[in-house]
C-alpha cells in the first residue's frame, strides 16, 4: 500500500515534471530563446514590431560598424546582460500584452544607454565640445537622430 | 500490546498519505498554472509569427464598375474598416465637429448635426448678407457625412446645381455612366442640372474607387475638376500637358487625391462648369486677381451692392504655401498617417485632424511630447484666429461705413471704390474663415492675407473719406 501509493507519487511527479519540461522547452526553442544569447541584429527583429527598426538600420549609415547591442547595450560583461535581460522582459510583456506607446519611444533609461555608447566610440572626436559647464549634457541623438536607423 | 502500535503505524501511514495527497494536489495546481501560461504564451508567439505573415485575401474581384465600398471592403478589411469610422464626431479647440441634437423636420429628417458657425460669430452673416452661406454654415463633419449634409443644409433654401455634387458624392462611376463612358462629358452634363436631379444620379459619399485604380490599387486622379485644374496651375508653373495620372510621383499623388476636392473653385458660364481658379498660381491674391480678371463674381452684397466673392475650403492650395509641402510632406502623411494592424503597417483611412491622433501623425517625425506637439500647433491656431477676428472686426466697419456713405450721398465712384475693397478684403478674409486648419497649413501665409486684407479695408475707409490718392500712394 505504502510502497504502491509512493511509486504512484513518483510517476505522477515524473510525468508533471516531464509535462512541464516538454512544452516549456518547446515553447523556448520555437521562440528562438537560445538566439538571445547572440550578437545577431537579425534576433532582434524576431518579433515583427522591430521589423521597421531592423530594415532602416540596413540602410542606415551605422550598420557596417554597428548591431544593436553596440549601441542599445553596455559593452562590459554584466551590465550588458543586466540591460539585455531588462529590456528583454519589458519588450517581450510589451508585445505579448500589446499595451506600449506608438510610435515606440525609447526610455529615459535607454536613452542615456545609448548615449553612452556614442561616446564610447566617439569620445576623442566630441570631448572638447562636451562642456556642459552643470547643466544637462549634451544630446547626440538630438541632431544625428537618423544615424542609427531613421525609424 | 501490539494493537495501538498497529494502529499508531496505520495512523501515521494515514497521516502521511494525506499529506503527499494533499503536496501532490498543490503541485498538479502550481504546475498546471505554470503550464497554463506556458501555453498561452505559446499560442500568443504562435499568433505573433502568424501576423507577420503577409494576410491578403482577394475574395472578389474589383473592376472600373465596383462603386460600393463594401464590396471593396471584402478585399481590404482593414482599410474598409477604418473607413467607415469617419462616422465619429469629435471637435478639437478650433475645429471639428461635435454632434449637436436637433429634431428632425420634414425637410430636414437628421437627428444630429454640426456646431452652427453663424452662431458662434455673427459677423458671419454680415460678410456673407444675401448669399445662401448666411442662411446656414456650420462646422464640417466627417467624410461619411458629405453627401447627407449638403442634402439639408438650409442653403438648398436657394437652388444649387448638380456641380456640388462633383465633391459631394462618389461620382467617377454616375459621370462614366451618364457620360455613357465619357467621364468629361457625364461631367459637363450634370454640372447644369439641377440639384435635385443631379443627387438622383448618385448614391455614395466619397469611395474607394475616387482615389484607387481598382486592379492596381494605386492612387488615381478621377474628378475631372482636379484634372484641369491641376493642367493650367502646371502651365501657369511653365509645365505644359501636364496629365496628372501619368506625370505625378506617388508621393505628389498622396496630396493630389485630396486636392481633388479640397479647394477652391467657381462655377464658370452658363454651362456651370466647375473650374479651379489656378491660372496665376495656388495663392489666395493669385486667385483674386484672377477672379478680377475675368469679372467674376459669386453675388452683390445685400446691404453694400459690392460685387462679392465666396471663398470654399482652400486646404489644398494653403498647404501648397506652408512648410510642411515644403519639406514634401503629404496630406496623407498627417490625416492618413501609417498605422499599424498586427505586423503590417496600412494608411490610416479614418481621415481625420490630426490633433486627434498625434502619435501617429505627428510623433513620427517630431520626437517631442504630445502635449508639446498640441501646444505648437494650437498656438499658430490661437494667434490665427486672434488676426482673423482683426480682420472680420474691420470687414464689417468697412460695411457699416458703405451703408452710411450710400445714404450720406458720397460719389458714385468713390463707393465702387470702397465696394472693390470690401469684394477683395472679404475674399481673402473668407479664404482664412474657410480653410480648415486655422492657420497651421500655412501660418506665415495665413497671416499675409490678413495683413493684405486689412490693407483693402484701410484703402476702403480713405475712399470714402474722399482721399483716395493718398491711399494709392501709400500702397505703392
Amino acid at each position: 500500500m505504502r510502497r504502491r501509493s509512493i511509486v504512484f507519487a513518483v510517476v505522477l511527479l515524473s510525468a508533471l515534471a516531464g509535462i512541464g519540461m516538454g512544452v516549456g522547452s518547446y515553447t523556448f526553442i520555437y521562440a528562438k530563446g537560445f538566439s538571445y544569447m547572440s550578437n545577431d541584429a537579425i534576433i532582434c527583429a524576431n518579433c515583427h514590431i522591430m521589423k521597421n527598426h531592423f530594415d532602416a538600420w540596413a540602410k542606415g549609415s551605422h550598420h557596417a560598424v554597428a548591431v544593436c547591442n553596440d549601441c542599445h547595450t553596455p559593452h562590459s560583461l554584466i551590465p550588458k546582460y543586466f540591460v539585455k535581460g531588462l529590456n528583454g522582459f519589458n519588450h517581450s510583456l510589451a508585445f505579448t500584452t500589446g499595451h506600449f506607446h506608438e510610435p515606440i519611444q525609447a526610455t529615459a533609461f535607454n536613452h542615456r544607454v545609448a548615449e553612452a555608447n556614442c561616446r564610447y566610440c566617439h569620445e576623442d572626436i566630441v570631448h572638447q565640445i562636451d562642456v556642459g559647464g552643470g547643466r544637462e549634457p549634451q544630446d547626440c541623438i538630438r541632431c544625428h537622430r537618423y544615424v542609427g536607423h531613421w525609424e | 500490546m501490539s494493537e495501538p502500535s498497529q494502529n499508531g503505524d496505520q495512523n501515521r501511514t494515514g497521516l502521511r498519505l494525506q499529506r503527499l495527497l494533499r503536496l501532490s494536489a498543490i503541485l498538479v495546481l502550481f504546475v498546471a498554472l505554470a503550464a497554463f501560461g506556458v501555453t498561452a504564451l505559446l499560442v500568443n508567439i504562435f499568433e505573433r509569427k502568424q501576423e507577420a505573415r503577409n494576410p491578403f485575401f482577394r475574395v472578389v474581384e474589383l473592376t472600373d464598375e465596383t462603386e460600393d465600398p463594401a464590396i471593396w471592403g471584402k478585399n481590404f478589411p482593414m482599410q474598409y474598416d477604418l473607413y467607415t469610422r469617419t462616422v465619429d464626431m469629435q471637435r478639437t479647440r478650433y475645429g471639428g465637429s461635435e454632434a449637436i441634437p436637433r429634431t428632425p423636420t420634414s425637410d430636414d429628417p437628421r437627428t444630429v448635426v454640426a456646431q452652427s458657425r453663424l452662431e458662434l460669430d455673427p459677423r458671419l452673416k454680415t460678410m456673407w448678407a444675401g448669399y445662401a452661406f448666411a442662411i446656414d454654415f456650420r462646422e464640417e463633419r466627417g467624410h461619411a457625412y458629405m453627401l447627407e449634409d449638403q442634402m439639408f443644409t438650409a442653403r438648398q433654401q436657394k437652388p444649387q446645381v448638380g456641380a456640388c455634387i462633383h465633391c459631394h458624392a462618389s461620382v467617377y462611376i454616375p459621370y462614366k455612366k451618364l457620360g455613357n463612358g465619357d467621364l468629361i462629358r457625364g461631367f459637363e452634363l450634370m454640372n447644369p442640372m439641377p440639384y435635385a436631379e443631379a443627387r438622383k444620379y448618385v448614391e455614395h459619399p466619397v469611395a474607394c474607387i475616387d482615389c484607387h485604380d481598382p486592379e492596381t490599387m494605386q492612387l488615381r486622379i478621377t474628378r475631372p475638376g482636379f484634372l484641369e485644374g491641376i493642367k493650367v496651375a502646371k502651365a501657369a508653373e511653365g509645365i505644359p500637358n501636364y496629365d496628372v495620372n501619368k506625370m505625378a510621383t506617388r508621393q505628389e499623388m498622396r496630396a493630389f487625391v485630396c486636392g481633388q476636392c479640397h479647394v477652391e473653385y467657381y462655377f464658370k458660364g452658363e454651362e456651370k462648369r466647375l473650374t479651379y481658379p489656378w491660372f496665376n498660381g495656388y495663392k489666395a491674391d493669385d486667385v483674386l486677381a484672377y477672379y478680377d480678371s475675368i469679372g467674376f463674381e459669386d453675388w452683390t452684397h445685400a446691404d453694400t451692392g459690392a460685387p462679392m466673392l465666396k471663398a470654399q475650403h482652400p486646404e489644398f492650395e494653403t498647404w501648397n504655401q506652408g512648410i510642411h509641402s515644403r519639406a514634401g510632406v503629404a496630406c496623407a502623411d498627417c490625416h492618413m498617417p501609417y498605422v499599424r494592424s498586427g505586423a503590417m503597417k496600412i494608411s490610416d483611412h479614418h481621415v481625420r485632424s490630426p490633433l486627434l491622433n498625434i502619435n501617429n501623425a505627428c510623433q513620427t517625425c517630431h520626437k517631442v511630447s504630445e502635449d508639446e506637439l498640441k501646444a505648437r500647433a494650437e498656438n499658430i491656431q490661437a494667434k490665427t484666429m486672434e488676426m482673423r477676428d482683426h480682420s472680420m472686426g474691420a470687414l464689417v466697419e468697412l460695411i457699416g461705413a458703405i451703408q452710411e456713405a450710400q445714404s450720406a450721398g458720397v460719389p458714385a465712384e468713390r463707393l465702387d471704390e470702397a465696394r472693390q475693397a470690401q469684394r477683395r478684403a472679404s475674399f481673402l478674409i473668407d479664404w482664412v474663415e474657410a480653410e480648415n486648419s486655422t492657420g497651421f497649413h500655412a501660418s506665415q501665409e495665413t497671416a499675409r492675407l490678413m495683413f493684405i486684407s486689412m490693407d483693402h479695408i484701410r484703402k476702403g475707409q480713405i475712399a470714402l473719406a474722399g482721399r483716395s490718392e493718398q491711399a494709392a500712394s501709400v500702397m505703392q
